[in-house]
């Protein structure tokens, strides 16, 4: 399969008064088409950093993002509009990311309209379509955001991504702010969605375990580095970084056989440090429990540790590669 | 374990709105024993919060109001009480860590002016500013706070999510409560931070032998956090019992349609989840509250509200399915 | 076309507005205080017991008498009844709010649209500076000096006040609209590629209005104020005209002995300031949202 988008040596450093954040620091990885890549961190390991150039509410510092082969490293005003009909994404809190001054109607017209599809009468089809593509009643087009439930907003937010026909979609923890129920059904009816129009997605999550059953491959990142790629199986039977290790150790779980699949604890231990100013060498040698000498000195490369799982970690460095 | 240190029985909770009345705690039954951690699990708007403020009497009023029911702490009845003794048992009975600890911390007091003001005034006996002091250090070290002179001096704005949470905790064992609330305290944390924070919770209440009510929406955390779990579901509690017993084999339909919709680390996709959504309060359905939503509904479901009874050795449901 | 389509669906929203709006007694007082004015102001000329007295009217016989039944707040030095000068002067004092809010309003608020979603460029520091030097000079000031050199009239007043007065809107939109950018339904739209009007005045703007209402409630209390300041000092509206302010000028001369001449309109321009104050509080209430 061909990749649909490209990440080549990816930078976003944002200027402060403080420093400069190092939000994303060269990082690579590509998503072929109708797959879901899982982009999983913590709060400032730079995944939603990640998202938002990609969209392009960020121009990048350096480096390439290749769409279909074609670059568009530059921010969403300078994207041509088929570019913007072409990638859509889903933000996290559906309470803020449709307006509260806007019925629902209002909102999922809007791509619609910029992009010209249909006259008046087969706008308002459409509407009421997607509508019920997310399984929400057609009256809602003159319901106010406010007065849905949490899960139904978001579902909104996603016909709204669906409505210009997009092949890349970006989801921004879609579910972090709903209710496990409810999450259910959502995740069920993107993955369905996924099917039916041949989608690719580019999840962007804390929750390795829904990335566990969603992600065709996932990758970590800590600090605005990718620690670990692979897909998502061998991800979760085989964890080579410590990160990982340590992430999948602090995952509360809900039953025995769950907590059999925990690597044998690695106790958590540290905060991630501040981006601005990240630890030299390995960004994560600060709570690593596998440390040693060159952790501190050295940035670790990559390591092919079997098909299609890459490590970033000087543990694996001397098996191959060198 | 001794008896009940508290106990909620059969509370009714009501909110004006211009629609009529929100119905909201529908005969809520709870009860923790000394030295007991107990889990409630809910998902949002099911009542939770609600219930935990009638037990601390912060709730809102107008618009909410207390329609029935008892809460007995110690024996007595805390909806009953004189403000002054309510007070008293908000210091030293009753403490509460809460969801965003960024609100719960003034930002412009240093976390020292903080955490010895509680010291002071909620301290069993009369203390000297030094003492207050070394306790105020005491407690900070006790949570794990490196350098916790340095703490004492910094503004909440100069800690991390953690750590603050961390202060939180502090701040709500320094008075060495006899029960501890605790109000989704890690859903804002990163998982690593959160698994820290969630230790060491651990750790200090058993140490200590501080009775806890743990509330979240995550299963998975109430399993590490609590020996005794309650599932709530719009206002009513539909399960309750041994944290073993009660994730080997949950009962009631809302239980295990929860269990089943949380994503595995085993793998294996993601369950159906439950249809529909949390019932409207203003109108909620007659009999039991999840019956529109249940696949075992039976026509008496939707007459009488299934009473809260012990099926087994400790383990309530209300569910007409488990009934004669 | 996704508007509320039926006369049900309003006037459901309309009394979800009123319960909202009533649930704070003070709004309500405010409310019937602004109508009664208002009232009052639009019917002067039919409700006033001596209409002909508003204008260049005298009838010495009747000067200075206090409250009675016949002139229940008394009659002025020149025997003209003050309840009825109040009436019309209501009309001066309302004319003079609108006319200042609707010439200052708009440019503020598209001004400030512009700053705040241009934030960090150049565009919004010409803005704002340009703001920040009107807002150096206090409006009352700025219209006496006015008033000063032209010739004294209500007219030169409210062009006075109106230049000095559209920077507090630039100031307040500039705010909301730089922190409701970042909304992430800013972002969506943007990332769709609607375009910068969509943004600034379908998005943006229609968040800026609850805002915006309760200052303009709490302006026109303002701006009637310091019309009435203006007259009191002689810069504002001219001798027979029945503004509000000069009759306090005028009966002041007369404290404390005929004291109904100067108090009884202070206190006609205490009730129409208090009752502007009072619904611009009702405003925000009515604009929240409330979650299910």
């Amino acid at each position: 399969m061909e990749p649909i988008l490209e990440i080549k040596d990816l930078k976003k450093y944002f200027v402060t008064s403080r420093g400069t954040v190092r939000a994303v620091d060269e990082i690579s990885f590509e998503l072929l088409r109708g797959e879901t890549l899982g982009l999983v961190g913590e709060s400032g390991s730079g995944k939603s950093t990640t998202a938002y150039t990609v969209i392009g509410i960020y121009a990048p510092t350096s480096g390439k993002i290749l769409f279909r082969g074609q670059d568009i490293s530059v921010p969403v005003s300078k994207r041509p509009k088929t570019l913007k009909r072409a990638i859509q994404i889903v933000f996290q809190d559906p309470g803020t990311s449709l307006n509260p001054r806007r019925t629902i109607g209002q909102i999922l017209e809007l791509p619609l309209k910029v992009h010209r599809i249909g006259d008046r009468n087969d706008r308002r089809r459409r509407v009421v379509e997607l509508l019920r593509m997310v399984e929400l009643p057609e009256d809602y087009i003159y319901k106010a955001p406010h007065m849905l439930g949490g899960g139904e907003r978001q579902m909104v937010a996603i016909a709204r991504a669906l409505a210009t026909e997009p092949e890349l979609v970006i989801l921004d923890e879609p579910t972090s702010a709903l209710d496990v129920s409810i999450q259910a059904k959502i995740i069920n009816m993107l993955l369905d969605f996924q099917r039916e129009m041949n989608l690719s997605y580019l999840f962007i999550t804390h929750d390795l375990s829904l990335m566990r059953n969603v992600a065709h491959r996932v990758a970590i990142m800590y600090l605005g580095k990718i620690c670990e790629l692979a897909p998502a199986v061998e991800f979760f039977e085989n964890p080579y970084h410590p990160y990982t290790k340590m992430l999948l150790s602090s995952i509360p779980v809900v039953s025995e056989e769950e907590e059999k699949m925990k690597p044998e604890k690695i106790i958590s231990q540290g905060e991630i440090p501040s981006p601005v100013n990240p630890p030299p060498g390995c960004r994560f040698h600060t709570r690593c429990t596998e440390r040693n000498g060159i952790c501190s000195q050295e940035l670790p490369g990559m390591v092919r540790v079997r098909e299609g799982h890459l490590v970033w970690c000087h543990l694996f460095g001397k098996k191959e590669e060198g | 374990m001794g008896g009940a240190l508290l106990a909620i029985r059969d509370l009714f909770v009501e909110f004006k709105v211009y629609e009529g009345k929100l119905k909201v705690l529908n005969g809520v039954f709870l009860s923790v024993r000394e030295g007991q951690r107990v889990g409630l699990v809910g998902e949002a708007g099911c009542g939770k919060t609600t219930t935990m403020k009638c037990v601390l009497r912060i709730l809102p009023s107008p618009p909410g109001r207390i329609t029935k029911g008892e809460i007995l702490f110690r024996g007595e009845d805390i909806l009953r009480m004189p403000p002054r003794k309510v007070q008293r048992i908000r210091g030293r009975g009753i403490s509460m860590i809460f969801q965003d600890p960024t609100a719960a911390l003034n930002p412009v007091f240093t976390i020292g002016d903080q955490l010895m003001t509680v010291i002071r005034y909620g301290s069993h006996d009369s203390l000297t500013r030094r003492e207050v002091r070394q306790r105020a250090i005491k407690a900070l070290a006790e949570v794990q706070l490196p350098d916790p002179e340095r703490i004492m001096a910094s503004y909440p704005i100069q800690l991390s999510g953690g750590m603050r949470q961390r202060v939180c905790i502090a701040m709500a064992l320094a008075t060495e409560p006899e029960l501890l609330i605790a109000d989704e305290p890690t859903t804002n944390l990163d998982v690593t931070i959160q698994d820290q924070v969630l230790r060491l919770l651990n750790e200090l209440v058993v140490r200590r032998k501080t009775s806890v009510i743990f509330i979240t929406h995550s299963l998975g955390v109430v399993r590490e956090m609590a020996d005794w779990v309650y599932v709530m579901y719009a206002g009513n509690i539909i399960e309750g019992g041994p944290k073993g017993d009660l994730f080997r084999e949950p009962l009631h339909p809302y239980t295990r349609g929860l269990m089943r919709a949380v994503p595995k680390l085993t793998g294996g996709g993601i369950a159906e989840g439950i249809p529909g959504r949390i019932p409207d309060y203003l109108d909620p359905p007659p009999g039991c509250r999840f019956h529109p939503r249940c696949e075992h509904a039976m026509p008496r479901c939707s007459q009488k509200n299934p009473p809260f009874r012990p099926v087994r050795e400790g383990h309530e449901v209300a569910c007409f399915l488990y009934q004669e | 076309m996704f508007k509320s389509p039926t006369w049900q669906r309003r006037l459901e929203g309309f009394r979800r507005g009123w319960y909202k709006f009533s649930r704070n007694p003070v709004s309500v007082v405010g409310l019937f205080f602004v109508l009664l004015v208002s009232f009052l102001a639009a019917f002067a000329p039919y409700i006033a017991p001596y209409p002909e007295h508003a204008g260049r009217f005298v009838n010495f016989r009747e000067a200075s008498q206090p409250p009675s039944l016949k002139h229940p707040f008394g009659t002025d030095v020149f025997g003209r009844d003050i309840l009825s000068r109040i009436f019309f002067g209501f009309r001066y004092s309302l004319m003079m709010g609108v006319v200042v809010l609707s010439l200052v309003v708009p440019p503020g608020v598209i001004l400030g649209l512009i700053a705040g979603y241009y934030r960090g460029t150049w565009i919004e520091t010409l803005i704002m500076r340009i703001t920040d030097i009107f807002l150096a000079v206090p409006p009352l000031i700025l219209a006496l000096a006015v008033c000063s050199v032209l010739t004294p009239s209500v007219f030169n007043a409210m062009m006075a006040i109106s230049l000095m007065w559209w920077p507090w809107y630039t100031r307040l939109v500039y705010g909301l609209a730089s922190s409701l950018k970042h909304e992430f339904f800013v972002q969506a739209a943007e990332v769709t590629g609607a375009s910068k009007f969509h943004i600034l005045f379908r998005e943006i703007l229609p968040n800026c209005v609850s805002s915006i209402f309760t200052k303009m409630s709490l302006d026109m209390g303002w701006v009637i104020l310091i019309g009435s300041a203006l007259s009191f000092v002689g810069l504002g509206a001219q001798p027979p005209t029945p503004d509000l302010g000069t009759m306090v000028a005028d009966g002041a001369k007369y404290l404390p002995d005929q004291w109904w001449i100067a108090v009884f309109p202070a206190l006609a321009i205490m009730i129409t300031v208090l009752g502007f104050n009072l619904l611009g509080d009702g405003f925000r209430d009515l604009f929240a949202l409330e979650e299910i």
